[in-house]
């Protein structure tokens, strides 16, 4: 009885691309093509983030048993990057829609002035948004986030797979190389799900 | 901007030992050229743009009687942006030299490691060779992000064999490099994906054990000396 409790807290893939219809499974990962190649989204997701998932599954189930606390100390930095990973990418997928879903487009509202207030344009802010993702030495994410503080919208990285946790995240971009390697250099902004990081930013500057 | 007493240091990608196609089917041609035109070539025009930056006298704030704190700043950020680099290009320059191609016997070549001072030594740390790539690869494989797996030399303290991660392109400090590996995602990715276990079983058909052995000898030398130094000066202090 308990190991079938136990099982129903385990993580998933939020099921972003499973089909609303049967004989739609495999299209989804195509779907943002040319942008992010079907490759990358099939790799990305089903390999990558898969991973994390088992590795936070595995590591919750390894603290939950130990009764030790030096153990669990020391499963601190698996639970750390296989959650943060989990959580990253769970965000990621969300706020990425294909080009004929409105992917890419940023219509009139409370985000776009909110953009425009904090960087002075949009473009402004995706220019601001590449120089500070380029300039990460090393793996991790960029990130649109509001500020609770300041009430403003600021652009964040975090290295590896640390979660944003100083801000809320608006719109996330995943800079580890796997992402975007099979497709160098690949112009995300033209499928950014600008609906789906308004609905956060409304819900975070409330 | 040049100061003639001191000329602005200038760095140049180092050529690679043997061709592109040389560590096929290891490591493949266009990994090693996009690695060493796109990622390497990165670091080392990174470098002189920041030398360039960093021969700029700092701007003085007259009224307040300091370094301008928005000046001041930049180069904080230009160091930080400096130690990134370097340390990229010189990972690099030791991972290319660190690398050969595929010999059946390492005469000349890479892949196997023969017997002397080296294999001794990886003996006495490890057991075996296997035992030594086992560690080697579960070490290597646990770096959370991007980072470098070092079989070094501490030639400080012990002068043992220990096997060291980095991280992103943090390099080697207080250990002498005997093998270096990337395992930033661009070193394997478009050949292997998401399979590092792959790229690291492979990886070792191509590593330049003649290399690693000089590179030994020439820790073995260094923590010899600075034992000698440090026995001699022993005796004057307390």
């Amino acid at each position: 009885m308990l190991s079938i409790a136990r099982n129903s807290l385990r993580h998933t893939i939020n099921r972003m691309f499973v089909a609303r219809s049967a004989h739609q499974v495999e299209w989804t990962f195509q779907a943002l093509e040319p942008h992010i190649s079907e490759q990358i989204m099939k790799l990305h997701y089903t390999k990558h983030h898969q991973t994390y998932v088992n590795g936070l599954n595995a590591a919750e189930e390894a603290y939950a048993k130990t009764p030790s606390t030096k153990e669990k100390i020391a499963l601190q930095s698996a639970l750390k990057f296989n959650g943060g990973g989990h959580i990253n990418h769970s965000l990621f997928w969300k706020n990425l829609s294909p080009v004929n879903e409105d992917g890419g487009k940023l219509s009139q509202g409370p985000l776009k002035d909110a953009l425009e207030r904090d960087f002075g344009s949009v473009d402004e802010f995706k220019k601001r948004f590449n120089a500070a993702t380029a300039a990460i030495q090393g793996s991790g994410w960029g990130w649109l986030g509001y500020n609770p503080a300041t009430q403003k919208l600021e652009i964040v990285t975090t290295p590896n797979q640390d979660p944003l946790i100083s801000h809320a995240p608006i719109i996330g971009v995943d800079i580890w190389e796997h992402a975007f390697y099979l497709q160098y250099l690949n112009a995300i902004w033209n499928v950014i799900n600008f609906k789906e990081a308004e609905h956060r930013f409304l819900e975070a500057a409330e | 901007m040049d100061d003639q007493c001191h000329p602005i240091p200038h760095y140049t990608l180092p050529r690679l030992p043997y061709a592109y196609d040389a560590l096929e089917p290891y490591i493949s041609k266009e990994i090693m050229e996009l690695h060493h035109l796109k990622h390497h070539q990165g670091y080392v025009d990174a470098l002189n743009k920041i030398e360039v930056e960093l021969a700029k006298p700092p701007t003085f704030d007259y009224y307040a009687g300091r370094q301008d704190p928005e000046d001041l700043q930049d180069r904080i950020v230009l160091q930080a942006a400096f130690f990134f680099n370097i340390g990229g290009h010189v990972n690099h320059s030791l991972f290319w030299k660190n690398l050969a191609p595929h010999t059946k016997d390492g005469v000349n070549g890479g892949g196997v490691l023969r017997e002397g001072s080296l294999e001794e030594a990886i003996v006495q740390y490890f057991g075996c060779f296997d035992r030594f790539k086992k560690t080697f690869d579960s070490a290597t494989l646990g770096i959370q992000g991007s980072g470098w797996g070092w079989l070094v030399r501490l030639n400080l303290s012990t002068g043992g064999l220990e096997i060291v991660t980095t991280v992103n392109q943090d390099r080697l400090l207080a250990h002498f490099p005997i093998i270096g590996v990337d395992i930033w995602e661009h070193a394997y990715y478009l050949q292997y994906k998401n399979v590092k276990a792959e790229y690291l079983e492979n990886i070792w058909n191509v590593i330049n054990f003649e290399e690693a052995q000089m590179r030994f000898d020439e820790a073995k030398k260094l923590y010899e000396e600075g034992r000698k130094k440090s026995e001699a000066g022993s005796g004057s202090d307390v």
